[in-house]
């Protein structure tokens, strides 16, 4: 078995593979955060809308979407099991409570647009509506008190900054939201979204300033790394970004507003990974390079990985070119 | 307060229980959603559009509550099992990762074409859609049985210690990966799906043949009900058979890899040769119903039936007794008694299989009341089957959670404390079975209001068309 005695004996082409590992997880992740995210944002916005239309246009704009978005927080667990399966051993079980109220709310974000639709009576859909409302709420809110959790080591499970960017991530969700919704809708509802667009980019920008500004503080052992060029920059590029969404919006650049949001989410998602690394779970003190899986395990997965992938990225841009644009009269969820 | 072990399996009991309900279906309906779509396109014919329908709605809302019922599995490994999750990790990972990758994203990015798609896109990419969603569905069997079946015969590894703990090391991918138990349960597996899709989709369209046929009932859609029928009934008369078949050859191999689970399914205690199979089994006592042993139970079976099964042809084969083996026993009453009930239900499907063929053939399929009886009290047992062929497989697997490597009780996460692992038991006893109840309940209303009718057939494509301009119709009315 020549072949696996050379996947054994080194990295593949002597790549540094355990830091690219740590980079494509978060890429994973912010993946997930970007398409999900306006998922959970259009479930946010469902609350603010009580026209029976309006609400059936938002549940019709995510239809054919949502699925596959979720997928990527399934495959940001499956690569963290198999790259790094100590920290995925510790860091959920760590958290036990707050994994279960994530699953929790994505049991009710998944189920209630499927439901919502299966019976067109009042007291049916008044419930089913709340229940999307609470889960695309409470998804990215927990998700981010995890991290920030995962960030500092915390093994409590509620704590100050958990809160701030549980809190962010949702504001965060809420711009995502209104720009895909700007993009599938038309006329009045489109119109009176953009300043929802507005107030939600005020408040993750406040919210960003915040967390910062908490984690500067409580956090002395990231100074430094906050410091940073890299860190530094990306707060920087939030800012173009914010400026740069606010400026398409304005415009009716509704494809220039969606990216911006994109830019937002890895900046955000790329500040966490830079304040992490090069350790993965402070808590246990795990650094990249301990944590991850013997060589021939990351090369298979390098190699399915690279294969993969890229074959995924088609996948999506069939289903999202098979329904761009507006949607048409007559589509429901 | 339950001890955490105990209450973390059990968790991962039921929440696996309840959830491969939904991958069954899903595996189940998706050939028979490729054949509907294929003839859809090719014939036009308005019942193939009504199959397709129709069968896709349950398709989309199993895949939905499968979907949020499976995330919990995967990430239980690592709030329930973290010790095993750190050993078995950076084999077992793996496979998980790519289920995601390869299988779950190919699935879930088509249903969206398929389900929604029907108006927006070409008949060649929805043919396409359709094919990549069955596909899909079975890849996410082939990885996630590579990832069991290597649990239940681990090869292909070493175990080293890493950071101070005793981890697995992949050293053999193909051995480890490929390992024939996969191939065995994975044939065994899809096949049980489609079998199970069929006897259900058979006692649903029964139920509106009989209502239509016998009690002269007004039922909407009768040729659609009876064309349900009979493809249900060629899905059965393929897989049932089938099933038995390669059931029995996962039998020996059982026998050949893991002695103590085919023990525990015969009940054998003493090492024995010539050992009977017994068809019927009755206990002699209460004692015997909790913890049965072969020899003491009062049954009719056949002279060396095990031991001929066992080793494929050789009546005075030796069986290993459970007495043979160290340490705890898996607990053998539920593993012989749910492989008693498994392989019963398997013959009684031939059965109506055979029935149901046979009626056909002679031109009777819509007048024997008895089978539709048979077919209608049949609907849900094929799942039922699953459930415990999957109770022998994991049951009889104990004390182990890798085969011979690592006890159970020593994968469950170090730090988890009894009170949190009852609170969230608890919650997914009340979830889960929510989510049955629930699923159920929208499934029945689905079959109550029938296929799409002529009119709802044709309205689809005229309504997207007629409205050139669709801006004022959401925002108004």
């Amino acid at each position: 078995m020549t072949s696996v005695e050379t996947l054994s004996n080194g990295p593949l082409f002597g790549l540094p593979l355990p830091d690219l590992w740590f980079g494509l997880l978060f890429f994973i992740f912010g993946t997930f955060l970007f398409l999900d995210g306006f998922d959970f944002g259009v479930g946010a916005l469902f609350a603010t809308r009580d026209d029976d239309a309006e609400r059936e246009q938002l549940l019709a704009a995510i239809g054919p979407f949502w699925d596959g978005n979720e997928v990527w927080l399934v495959v940001f667990g499956g690569a963290l099991f198999a790259a790094f399966p100590s920290v995925y051993a510790n860091l959920f079980s760590r958290h036990y409570l707050l994994m279960f109220a994530i699953l929790g709310a994505l049991i009710l974000r998944g189920l209630a647009p499927e439901m919502y639709e299966q019976r067109h009576d009042e007291r049916w859909q008044r419930w089913w509506g709340r229940a999307f409302v609470a889960g695309s709420l409470a998804t990215p809110f927990f998700l981010g008190m995890f991290t920030a959790n995962w960030l500092l080591g915390s093994t409590t499970l509620v704590t100050l900054p958990g809160v701030l960017v549980g809190l962010t991530v949702v504001a965060l969700t809420v711009v995502d939201g209104v720009a895909f919704l700007r993009l599938k809708t038309r006329g009045d509802l489109r119109a009176d979204l953009q300043s929802d667009g507005y107030r939600a980019l005020a408040a993750y920008l406040v919210l960003v300033v915040l967390t910062l500004a908490g984690l500067y503080a409580l956090a002395p052992g990231l100074q430094p790394v906050m410091r940073s060029p890299l860190v530094l920059g990306l707060v920087g590029l939030t800012l173009v970004f914010a400026a740069g969404y606010a400026l398409a919006t304005h415009a009716d650049r509704y494809y220039a507003a969606f990216a911006a949001v994109a830019g937002l989410v890895f900046a955000l998602v790329g500040v966490v990974a830079r304040l992490l690394y090069p350790a993965i779970d402070p808590a246990t003190g795990l650094t990249v390079e301990t944590a991850v899986v013997p060589t021939l395990s990351l090369n298979l997965m390098s190699i399915g990985a690279a294969l993969l992938l890229p074959l995924v990225f088609v996948y999506f841009i069939v289903l999202y070119s098979a329904f761009s644009g507006p949607i048409e009269a007559g589509e429901a969820y | 307060m339950v001890d955490p072990v105990i209450a973390s399996r059990l968790q991962f009991a039921l929440t696996t229980i309840v959830h491969i309900v939904f991958p069954v279906v899903s595996m189940g309906l998706a050939p028979f959603l490729v054949y509907f779509t294929w003839k859809d396109i090719r014939t036009g014919q308005p019942v193939y559009e009504q199959l397709r329908r129709f069968w896709t709605r349950i398709f989309a809302v199993s895949f939905v509550v499968g979907t949020v019922t499976g995330i919990v599995l995967e990430f239980e490994f690592g709030t329930n099992f973290a010790a095993f999750a750190t050993t078995a990790g950076p084999l077992f990972g793996g496979p998980l990762a790519v289920e995601g990758m390869m299988a779950f994203m190919l699935e879930a990015t088509f249903l969206g074409v398929f389900v929604f798609g029907r108006e927006r896109v070409g008949d060649a990419l929805y043919m396409v859609s359709a094919v990549a969603v069955g596909l899909g569905t079975w890849l996410s069997a082939v990885w996630i049985l590579i990832a069991n079946s290597w649990m239940q015969t681990p090869r292909g590894y070493e175990m080293v210690t890493q950071n101070g703990q005793q981890v697995v090391h992949l050293v053999d991918p193909v051995a480890a990966y490929l390992n024939p138990r996969f191939f065995w349960m994975f044939v065994h597996m899809q096949n049980a799906a489609v079998e199970s899709v069929s006897l259900a989709m058979a006692g649903v369209a029964a139920y509106f043949v009989f209502r239509h046929h016998v009690w002269d009932r007004p039922v909407d859609h009768v040729s659609f009900w009876e064309t349900t029928l009979k493809i249900a009934l060629v899905g059965l008369l393929i897989t049932a058979p089938l099933q038995v078949i390669h059931g029995d050859m996962y039998a020996r191999h059982v026998y050949e890899t893991q002695p103590q689970k085919f023990a525990a399914m015969e009940a054998v205690w003493e090492t024995d040769s010539y050992v009977p199979e017994y068809l019927i089994a009755f206990p002699t006592s209460v004692q015997d119903v909790l913890d049965p042993r072969a020899k003491d139970i009062f049954g009719i079976g056949i002279p060396g039936g095990a031991s001929w099964l066992a080793s494929g042809g050789d009546p005075q084969a030796t069986i290993r007794g459970l007495e043979e083996f160290e340490g705890p026993q898996p607990p053998v009453a539920i593993v012989f008694w749910s492989f008693r009930m498994m392989v019963a239900l398997g013959f009684w499907f031939v059965t109506l299989a055979f029935w149901g063929g046979y009626r056909w053939f002679r031109g009777e399929l819509f007048e024997d009341d008895l089978l539709h009886k048979a077919l209608m009290g049949s609907a849900p047992l094929g799942v039922f089957a699953v459930e415990l062929g999957w109770v022998v497989t994991e049951v009889g697997r104990q004390p182990w959670i890798i085969q011979g490597e690592m006890k159970t009780m020593q994968g469950v996460s170090p730090g988890l404390t009894g009170a949190e692992a009852t609170a969230t038991l608890a919650g997914f006893a009340v979830v889960y079975l929510g989510l049955l109840v629930l699923y159920g309940y929208v499934v029945t209303r689905i079959v109550r209001a029938g296929p799409p009718t002529g009119s709802e057939l044709a309205s689809v494509g005229a309504e997207a068309d007629a409205d050139a301009t669709p801006s004022e119709v959401g925002a108004d009315d």
